[in-house]
């Protein structure tokens, strides 16, 4: 393409920031410095327009180095990737990790959502100078949570979790988090729940750093099964096990992978989402953090059984410990022969790619992922096509959430029909809860599904002492509040759809009556403002009107400001291009409808 | 099914329902496109004749039977058997929420039929509250975040017009970001990729690298955006300044339909002609060959037509 590149120049460091995801360039190709004989470009095109994939972990890795994207490196990754400047810009101003102002190399986030909040985090209005309000960074089970980042040739992530009394100021004024915190944000948490641990069962018991010690606890067995009974067989199995998407919209899996199985087009592409931004999610940390060789064996059958040539993990850019624990893993995996050209000598090539989020709630949903993989804005996609029929690359594509995939080894090992025999009628298996707020040991549980909402709140130790219940939130932001009244629900599909309330991705935030209800909705309004990509009119402008009317509302009632609401809710829901404004309204209404508060 | 031949390919006609008429129409057809060759008027802002359909606007929303949400008309293929209604309280709800929701936040005053839609759906964008002084800041916002709202004003796009070239102008305080400008810059015409959608949200705006002016892009003042923008937003700089002067007046202007005297292609021009003078340049978007695009020569290079003065030696 012909690019009309301006003069700034990238320095040194960009160049090798840019160089260290996609090679030098060669002394004929755009981008090379020019000098002695080698005075113009002359190959490109085609051959770079093909790793646009590229794209995010090329952006990813300058702002991980130089802590900023300036007008030189925007220019330099234009050149080598052959991609207009304007549209890198139109990328990276997608996300908010990346910032295209200069700006200090060190950087604190601190969380302001809705579970750190109601435990006594901070607001954004109360952040010291220089700390970045940031959404929920999936660590609620030890809330308040913050993140500090340092830009540099090694990139450091350190998460600060609890927070300590006066530690977020520290952290502003140049300190890591304490040993003590960032040793409790490494440990995977110990799971609990019924006495036998499924999904969680190596969850702080192997080591996560250590094939051997997970082929010792049963690892691998599943794979070595699907095997032997051939790619049929195993979507078979998935489908006899009634499981379905745990990311939150419940789709069937075996359907999902059957659809994709039959495709006559190629390559097929597996995606695993990884996304987890839901606020109040932290199941899929847990599991990535503690477990990460089940997600890649999972990985693998499902690729073996819907015929997919490559496996794509997006992980959520906040995630550092699970990141460097997914890597480990599939480094190990690819050195024993799990990954590769000839998986296991059973005649099948299988590879995982991770890309990393950066900083966008709306990369979870499951087309814009697509995008946000291929190198474009993570904006969602029409449906139909649906991915099954046309999703990454617009090929085939199977995606799932990480919870749904690390069923798939234990419904092989036990058989679908046996693992359907777990739960209700209309919700078979076994679910991750997150559990977080006013209970005493919050944490991941998981369930067979059944268990009321007392019995979970029970299992997670009950209620702080000296709190009472004011209201539960369901689901994460796109899911409803329930309030005390609503403690014998049983957490099953069927009944929390029933009572109007959904189990989403697994939010169990259990709230205490002083938490202010008003200022958890304002912080949700105010999330989805945030996160709407922006692309479609009814939440684009809908989000912002939301957060308008609530904050009038918050201040007292004002006639006809909650039909107003309603009409701007139904709207988001009725016409939106996809789940984020068809939910956005969700949790706000039943608040106003089940908790009563905003009314007058 | 019947079989109807089109030039060389074969399309089979669909039949589905729309409003409980029958209606059969070339597979590959939009249920925009059966709508309208029904003659119903289906409402739409973002949808371009000579552009893939980003259906961003989502005004032209109906119902289709077995579909949880309302379904985009203009890009929506038809489906044989397809029960669809474009006209319900659920539809007009959605309408007038969306005309409602551009109307408070967007200066649609020279998008056509939106005084009658809004009419028609009792849209009411004063509902919404107060307008909010016009800002500067919209090219600098941070993504992922804002200042929170209060509430007492409505949010806008307001902001004061870019004005960096000769030749157009952009107000993007008209701007209803439906992307047709971006894909005729980038891939669906132009291929010249000066503009892209930049930042996110309700933050999320046209834009060049950095928001350097036109000049500094890779603009080649083509005037294709211009060509496709449904709202006034881009702007011949002619148009902009007699309507600034207050003597810009479509109902005496005639359109005359010429071809380019530039190269030998031969683009179809239209001069649109006020008081013997051009005052701006369109192409036919149906033309075969261009489909409302143009070069520079052919959108801006008028001038020489009406140098009236004396010949210079």
């Amino acid at each position: 393409m012909d690019l009309k590149i301006s003069s700034s120049v990238a320095t040194s460091g960009e160049r090798a920031a840019v160089d260290a995801v996609i090679g030098a360039p060669a002394p004929d190709e755009p981008g090379a410095l020019r000098g002695g004989t080698n005075l113009r470009a002359v190959r490109g095109g085609e051959a770079l327009r093909g790793i646009r994939h590229q794209l995010l972990p090329v952006l990813h890795s300058v702002n991980d180095r130089i802590g900023w994207i300036s007008r030189g490196a925007i220019n330099y990754v234009a050149e080598r990737m052959d991609v207009a400047p304007a549209e890198v810009y139109g990328v990276a101003s997608f996300y908010a990790l990346f910032s295209m102002e200069p700006r200090e190399r060190r950087q604190v986030h601190a969380c302001v959502d809705l579970a750190c909040r109601a435990m006594g985090g901070p607001r954004e209005e109360d952040l010291p100078e220089g700390v970045h309000p940031s959404p929920c960074l999936g660590a609620c089970e030890r809330a308040p949570a913050a993140l500090v980042m340092e830009a540099g040739a090694t990139v450091r992530h350190e998460l600060a979790a609890p927070l300590a009394t006066g530690e977020l100021a520290a952290l502003a004024g140049g300190a890591w988090p304490s040993a003590e915190s960032a040793v409790a944000s490494a440990t995977p948490q110990v799971a609990r729940g019924d006495s036998t641990l499924v999904l969680l069962g190596r969850v702080g018991r192997v080591d996560p750093s250590s094939l051997d010690d997970y082929r010792a606890h049963d690892g691998y067995r599943a794979l070595a099964r699907a095997i032997e009974i051939g790619p049929e067989a195993v979507v078979a199995e998935v489908t006899a096990s009634g499981l379905v998407g745990r990311g939150g919209a419940a789709f069937p899996t075996g359907r999902k992978w059957q659809a994709v199985a039959g495709q006559p087009a190629a390559p097929h592409h597996l995606v695993c989402n990884a996304d987890e931004s839901e606020p109040g999610t932290f199941k899929d940390r847990v599991v990535l953090e503690g477990d990460p060789f089940s997600l890649i064996e999972a990985m693998t059958i499902a690729a073996y059984a819907t015929g997919c040539a490559h496996g794509w993990i997006y992980l959520r850019g906040e995630y550092p410990r699970a990141l460097a624990s997914l890597e480990r893993a599939i480094a190990a995996c690819r050195g024993s022969g799990l990954l590769g050209d000839d998986v296991l000598g059973a005649g099948f090539a299988f590879d995982v790619t991770i890309i990393r989020g950066a900083g966008a709630y709306i990369c979870g949903e499951e087309t814009a992922i697509f995008n946000s993989i291929e190198g474009y804005r993570g904006e969602p996609r029409n449906k139909p096509p649906f991915p099954v029929e046309s999703g990454l690359f617009g090929k085939p594509t199977v995606i799932n959430n990480v919870e749904t995939l690390v069923n798939v080894p234990h419904i092989l090992l036990r058989g679908g029909a046996e693992w359907a025999a777990q739960g209700s009628e209309g919700s078979k298996g076994r679910k991750l809860f997150c559990v977080s707020g006013a209970v005493r040991e919050p944490g991941v549980y998981e369930v067979e599904f059944g268990p009321t909402l007392r019995d979970l709140i029970g299992l997670a130790g009950g209620m702080r002492d000296g709190s009472e219940l004011g209201a539960v939130l369901l689901g994460g932001a796109a899911g409803g509040f329930v309030g005390p009244g609503d403690l014998d629900l049983p957490l099953t599909m069927e009944a929390t759809r029933a009572a109007g309330a959904t189990l989403g991705s697994g939010v169990v935030l259990v709230l205490d009556r002083s938490v202010d209800m008003v200022d958890q909705l304002r912080r949700i309004a105010a999330f989805f403002r945030d996160e709407s990509c922006g692309q479609c009119v009814p939440c684009r402008v809908g989000t912002v009107r939301q957060e308008e009317i609530v904050s009038r509302l918050a201040r007292g009632t004002t006639p006809g400001d909650l039909a107003l609401l309603r009409d701007v809710g139904r709207v988001m829901r009725d016409a939106s291009i996809c789940g984020l404004g068809q939910t956005a309204n969700n949790a706000i209404e039943s608040a106003i409808a089940r908790l009563g508060v905003l009314q007058p | 099914m019947t079989d109807t031949v089109t030039g060389l390919s074969v399309r089979r006609a669909v039949a589905l329902t729309i409003d409980g008429e029958q209606v059969s129409v070339a597979e590959g057809s939009t249920i925009l496109d059966a709508c309208r060759s029904m003659g119903k008027e289906v409402p739409t802002l973002c949808y371009g004749d000579t552009i893939t359909p980003k259906n961003a606007c989502r005004v032209c929303m109906v119902e289709v039977t077995g579909s949880r949400v309302l379904v985009p008309s203009c890009s929506r293929k038809v489906e044989a058997g397809m029960e669809v209604v474009t006209r319900s309280e659920r539809v007009d709800h959605s309408r007038r929420m969306v005309l409602e929701l551009l109307g408070s936040s967007v200066d649609l005053s020279l998008t056509r039929n939106v005084a009658r839609w809004n009419a028609e759906y009792g849209a009411q964008p004063d509902r919404h509250g107060p307008a909010a002084q016009p800002g500067s800041g919209r090219d600098d916002a941070v993504t992922g975040h804002h200042e929170p709202a209060d509430g007492t004003v409505a949010s806008n796009v307001h902001q004061p017009v870019k004005v960096d070239n000769e030749l157009y102008v952009r107000d993007y305080s008209k701007c209803i970001l439906c992307y047709q400008c971006v894909d005729a810059c980038g891939e669906q015409w132009q291929n010249t990729f000066a503009i892209a959608v930049a930042g996110r949200g309700f933050d999320a705006r046209i834009s060049t690298e950095f928001d350097v002016s036109l000049p500094d892009s890779a603009c080649v003042y083509c005037g294709n955006c211009i060509q496709v923008c449904p709202t006034g937003a881009l702007m011949f700089s002619s148009e902009h300044a007699m309507r600034a002067d207050g003597t810009w007046r479509e109902e005496d202007q005639s359109q005359v339909t010429t071809v380019c005297p530039y190269c030998g292609v031969g683009c179809s021009l239209t001069l649109h002609v006020q008081d013997n003078e051009i005052v701006k340049v369109t192409s036919p978007s149906d033309h075969s060959v261009t489909h409302g695009n143009l070069c520079i020569k052919g959108r801006f290079g008028f001038q020489h037509v009406q140098n009236r003065g004396e010949p210079r030696d």
